[in-house]
């Protein structure tokens, strides 16, 4: 088991005032807060302060806690003195927080299981609690739709009474025309109710991989497409990857660069919802590198006179 | 030997799904009262008159759902969870516009 440092989590001093304490913790719990922030491990340092504080509110359990000394670092190897309390008295349930499941072996080592007193006596219903993760997919799994299995830590109580995290695997259908930031609902697939009581749901949010080639905006899809001069001048025929794959796509005659053509049904659609593909016309310049390329383009200067600032009045 | 797999079909929550008001309480664990507050902070706008008419977008759950763990998390209350739910969608876009430039 891994000692953590309550003080270093809030960035406090050891010698903090209760107020002090307050103040971090609600700094830290408002900047790393789930549903705020979007740093990758927001979620494990929200629940690490809340862990802290949990202990270092309490002067109780904070003057047990500190009998440790400042020699520990966090993260190091440690196990609990035998009797390491003894002097301390804890009042009422282990943790006074809601969310007891979410916090470390380190605590529970500590402030766990055998300062819960009577609370375990009675038996209590309530529903499970509601599970949430983010699932990755690519953007061809969203337009054909996918199998996918998925492996969520999920916090268990083992025969000891002990939390520990525990792999669960879940195989999920992702249905066809999916978009980033939908969720899909799993009843029944979030964590066990206790005392009988139904489980809670599972929701996953979708989020899209990186493409080379496509971004999704909403159900459109965009793809920016580069064509030749001559290609947008005279018009043509050309093949346009989509998600679907390869397509005919008829670019008109006298096209320019940053058009936009709409290939209707080729994002991400659903049976009752549209997603369209949205290809931007990219006109690149070929490199002149010899003397008849050159004169190519001086001919085309003199044959075609154009002033392509016309609109800047210069 | 392959191993037979049952993939398991959830709801999806997008643009075209409604719920009643029974519907949400149960799906974010929440009381009537709750979402009715909601409704007056203009957190949740229900289409339909009255409270037996009231269908939510399956975005309401998802705004429910963070609005309850803001307050929880961060005693903000309701004015201020209206605030912030709004500021983050601000700031999904721009980072969604962002992405892309």
């Amino acid at each position: 088991m891994e000692y953590k440092d309550y003080y270093q989590i809030l960035g406090i001093p050891r010698e903090a005032t209760q107020d002090q304490i307050k103040q971090a913790y609600r700094k830290v719990a408002r900047k790393y807060h789930p549903d705020v922030s979007k740093e990758r491990d927001a979620e494990a340092k929200f629940k690490d302060a809340g862990e802290a504080y949990e202990v270092l509110k309490d002067p109780e359990k904070r003057a047990a806690y500190d009998k440790f000394g400042a020699n520990w670092r966090d993260g190091q190897d440690f196990e609990p003195p035998p009797n390491w309390d003894a002097g301390f008295e804890f009042r009422g349930a282990g943790y006074t927080g809601a969310d007891a499941t979410g916090f470390s072996d380190f605590f529970e080592s500590l402030f766990g299981q055998g300062h819960r007193g009577g609370q375990r006596q009675h038996v209590f219903k309530m529903r499970g609690e509601d599970q949430h993760a983010k699932i990755i997919i690519s953007l061809a799994d969203a337009y054909f739709g996918a199998q996918q299995t998925l492996t969520l830590n999920r916090p268990a109580v083992d025969n000891s009474g002990h939390v520990r995290t525990s792999p669960h695997r879940l195989h999920v259908a992702i249905p066809q025309g999916i978009i980033e930031g939908q969720r899909i609902r799993l009843e029944g697939q979030g964590l066990p109710g206790y005392g009988g009581s139904p489980p809670g749901d599972l929701f996953l949010e979708i989020a899209f991989q990186e493409d080379r080639l496509f971004h999704a905006e909403k159900r459109d899809i965009h793809l920016i497409l580069p064509i030749a001069p001559w290609e947008a001048a005279l018009g043509a025929t050309l093949t346009v990857p989509t998600l679907g794959g390869n397509v005919q796509v008829k670019i008109p005659p006298g096209s320019q660069g940053g058009k936009k053509l709409r290939l209707k049904g080729k994002g991400l659609s659903t049976s009752s919802q549209r997603g369209d593909q949205i290809v931007t016309l990219h006109i690149v310049v070929p490199e002149a590198k010899t003397e008849e390329q050159r004169n190519l383009y001086a001919n085309m200067a003199k044959k075609m006179p154009f002033n392509p600032r016309a609109e800047l009045g210069i | 030997m392959t191993e037979q797999r049952i993939y398991i079909q959830g709801m999806v929550l997008n643009e075209d799904t409604r719920c009643t008001l029974a519907d949400l309480c149960r799906l974010c664990g929440v009381n009537a009262e709750l979402v009715h507050d909601m409704i007056e902070e203009g957190i949740l706008a229900p289409e339909g008159r009255s409270p037996q008419e009231w269908r939510f977008t399956f975005v309401a759950i998802k705004r429910v759902q963070t609005a309850v763990r803001l307050q929880q998390d961060l005693r903000v209350n309701l004015p201020g969870c209206a605030l912030v739910l709004e500021l983050l969608e601000e700031l999904e876009e721009l980072r969604r516009i962002s992405r892309h430039n």
